[in-house]
């Protein structure tokens, strides 16, 4: 879909700017410039309402910026199609929600293969074996017939961040994955997103609230009304 | 295929209401399947026992267009007044040519009659009637009235000169019987003394009580017209051919040749108003079966909306989530259009054992039922079509959800 250039940012924005219509325009981000390289392990951060989750959507080509745009590779995305656009999502993105959305009358491993049936890139066989081997590599492996409504919140979260992984995209982009989960299921999913970054060379992009998780990341950028209050890398990205 | 798999856990999610409206659609096909088989069997029985009842292409000795008269034609003159047209001569000329050269192509057998108007008189009662001078042999290849009959037979009429079969209704207001003689009386006052040898029950009151049948010779001498006929009766071995046929009888002879469609032709414009109002009744039902579809896809949609935000998330098309709930109001129609073609057949099959009376005394009667796949096929591509619409509408709304309105609203 689109060729790698090696010297362009996996991910880029130029004058990112979504202003929600009506009677009184409301500003959700504003004139954001970033660049992110692959490998990256990046926190979103920033007070309610400051535009965490609308950026996160603009990046992840699930909303159009009223103005700038996004490039992926250095290819640039606002002028693509809308089957385009789900064409790179597919390939290219992995999404982790607050909430897993996984579909509850599949079972787990159904779940994670749901993206690779679609992409149809891999065998029937193949396509069962890496969501098996995903699942596993996440402590999943004996949960693999279960449905949603038989895991853990955690496990639940593992499950959405296996599928994530399914298509293996070089960007994550999560959107509180920890937000709705104890202290203890936080640790293991922020351990896996982590593990991943470290071993599958794939960017994450999480929004969060949580401190704790955010200062433990590569990078960490910060917004207050929609616009880059900072932009900083921190001394000790990913602490064991 | 994914979008199926997708498609189904949707219905089985959904299962209870999903039944109801694959109901529907069955209820809706199967009752326009049995209506459709009655409308048309009543259709076929009725334009049968027409058929068996009136001549599949009659000959008669008018024209269409009132014959030239002489002053026109040796004058040319816009309009001629005040004179008086040469009376035309009843009756078809030259009766035996016209049937040997008819014989020779017509796909069918024909007969030779002369019928006029005639008064029945019997122990001081007097009965109008068309009295038909037939040639028997020839009449009973042309008619069905040797299975009308009630009494003696038809072919008597060629072993008794002055024979007569008249309808069992007839007999019974002059209070005549078979063997009695009745004075036969012209319009032009000529008497003739005639022998009942038969009495036929047709169902027709016009005919029971209105048609006598006497051999052509005597008819002849009663009314006056030697060797004179106004009738040539031809029935097909196909009645489609009928019209085809009257045509070229026309060209032929000269004179009107009315074919039975034409004969009946408001009854066949009837038919086809019936039919369309059956087939919009038809159409209405399985409309609001549609409703129901749509209803219930409706709220799959509805519930599902996280799973359409997170699919487009994934990377699934617009086009994707069509397929899903296209797909949910097919499988509904299909299942019902299924359902209802075996709901449609039992119901044929059984309608088509009931049994009834028109009046007491009167044989006993079936409903007339009438199978064809047509019916089938025309049920069951208006309920796909009804099902695809209405799964296709939810569909659409669902491509167009933005999933991030969902995900916002969800979190």
């Amino acid at each position: 879909m689109l060729g790698s250039s090696p010297d362009a940012p996996l991910l880029e924005t130029r004058n990112l700017t979504r202003i929600l219509p009506g009677v009184v325009p409301v500003t959700l981000v504003e004139d954001v410039n970033l660049q992110i390289g692959r490998s990256e392990f990046v926190a979103i951060t920033g007070p309610s309402g400051s535009g965490k989750s609308s950026l996160l959507y603009l990046l992840g080509l699930l909303d159009r910026p009223t103005r700038g745009e996004v490039l992926i590779n250095g290819h640039p995305t606002h002028a693509r199609s809308r089957v385009e656009l789900a064409d790179l999502r597919l390939e290219q993105i992995g999404f982790v929600f607050q909430f897993h959305f996984l579909l509850p009358e599949f079972t787990a491993l159904e779940n994670v293969m749901v993206p690779m049936q679609k992409l149809a890139r891999l065998s029937k066989r193949d396509q069962k074996q890496r969501a098996t081997d995903l699942l596993a590599n996440f402590g999943l492996g004996d949960l693999l017939n279960r449905r949603p409504a038989q895991l853990s919140g955690g496990q639940r979260q593992r499950v959405a961040v296996a599928r994530a992984l399914a298509n293996a995209p070089p960007l994550i982009l999560a959107d509180e994955p920890t937000g709705s989960l104890d202290s203890h299921a936080t640790e293991q999913v922020f351990q896996t997103l982590k593990d991943i970054v470290s071993t599958k060379d794939t960017t994450i992009i999480s929004v969060t609230h949580d401190m704790d998780i955010a200062t433990r990341m590569h990078r960490r950028i910060h917004l207050v009304d929609g616009r880059i209050d900072y932009d900083r890398s921190q001394t000790d990205p990913v602490p064991a | 295929m994914l979008q199926f798999k997708i498609a189904a856990t949707h219905i089985r999610s959904r299962l209870r209401q999903t039944i109801v409206s694959t109901l529907g659609v069955a209820l809706g096909v199967g009752f326009s399947i049995a209506m459709a088989a009655l409308m048309e069997g009543s259709q076929r029985d009725f334009v049968d026992t027409l058929i068996n009842a009136i001549p599949h292409v009659e000959i008669q000795d008018e024209k269409r267009v009132a014959t030239v008269q002489p002053a026109s034609r040796v004058y040319d003159a816009t309009a001629i007044h005040g004179l008086r047209p040469l009376e035309d001569l009843r009756g078809i000329r030259n009766p035996t040519e016209a049937l040997v050269s008819l014989r020779e192509w017509v796909p069918g057998n024909m007969a030779q009659s002369l019928s006029g108007q005639a008064v029945l008189r019997y122990s001081g009662q007097d009965l109008g009637v068309t009295i038909v001078g037939v040639v028997p042999d020839r009449q009973l290849q042309v008619s069905q009235i040797a299975e009308d009959m009630r009494q003696g037979r038809f072919l008597d009429l060629a072993s008794t000169a002055n024979g007569l079969v008249i309808g069992d209704t007839a007999a019974n207001r002059l209070g005549a019987a078979l063997g009695d003689m009745i004075t036969l009386t012209s319009a032009a006052g000529l008497s003739k003394r005639f022998k009942v040898v038969g009495l036929f029950h047709t169902g027709v009151t016009a005919s029971d009580e209105g048609l006598a049948y006497a051999p052509l010779k005597a008819t002849q001498i009663l009314l006056e017209k030697p060797n004179i006929i106004n009738r040539i009766t031809i029935r097909l071995a196909t009645i489609d051919d009928a019209n085809d046929v009257a045509a070229r009888a026309e060209r032929q002879l000269g004179y009107k040749a009315v074919s039975w469609i034409e004969a009946n032709e408001g009854l066949m414009e009837a038919f086809t108003i019936r039919n369309i109002i059956m087939y919009t009744v038809v159409g209405a039902i399985l409309l609001v079966a549609g409703f129901g579809i749509f209803n219930i896809i409706s709220t799959i949609v509805h519930e599902k909306a996280r799973d359409i935000a997170i699919l487009k998330s994934l990377g699934f098309r617009e086009t994707d989530m069509q397929m899903i709930f296209a797909i949910e109001g097919l499988v509904i129609g299909l299942f019902g259009a299924v359902a209802g073609s075996a709901l449609g057949y039992a119901l044929s099959r059984y309608m088509a054992t009931i049994e009834f009376e028109y009046s007491v005394g009167a044989e006993v009667t079936q409903m007339p039922i009438f199978i064809s796949p047509i019916h089938y096929l025309i049920a069951a591509a208006l309920a796909l079509l009804s099902s695809g619409i209405a799964g296709y509408l939810p569909a659409r709304r669902a491509a167009q959800l933005n999933p991030v309105d969902i995900i916002r609203g969800a979190t």
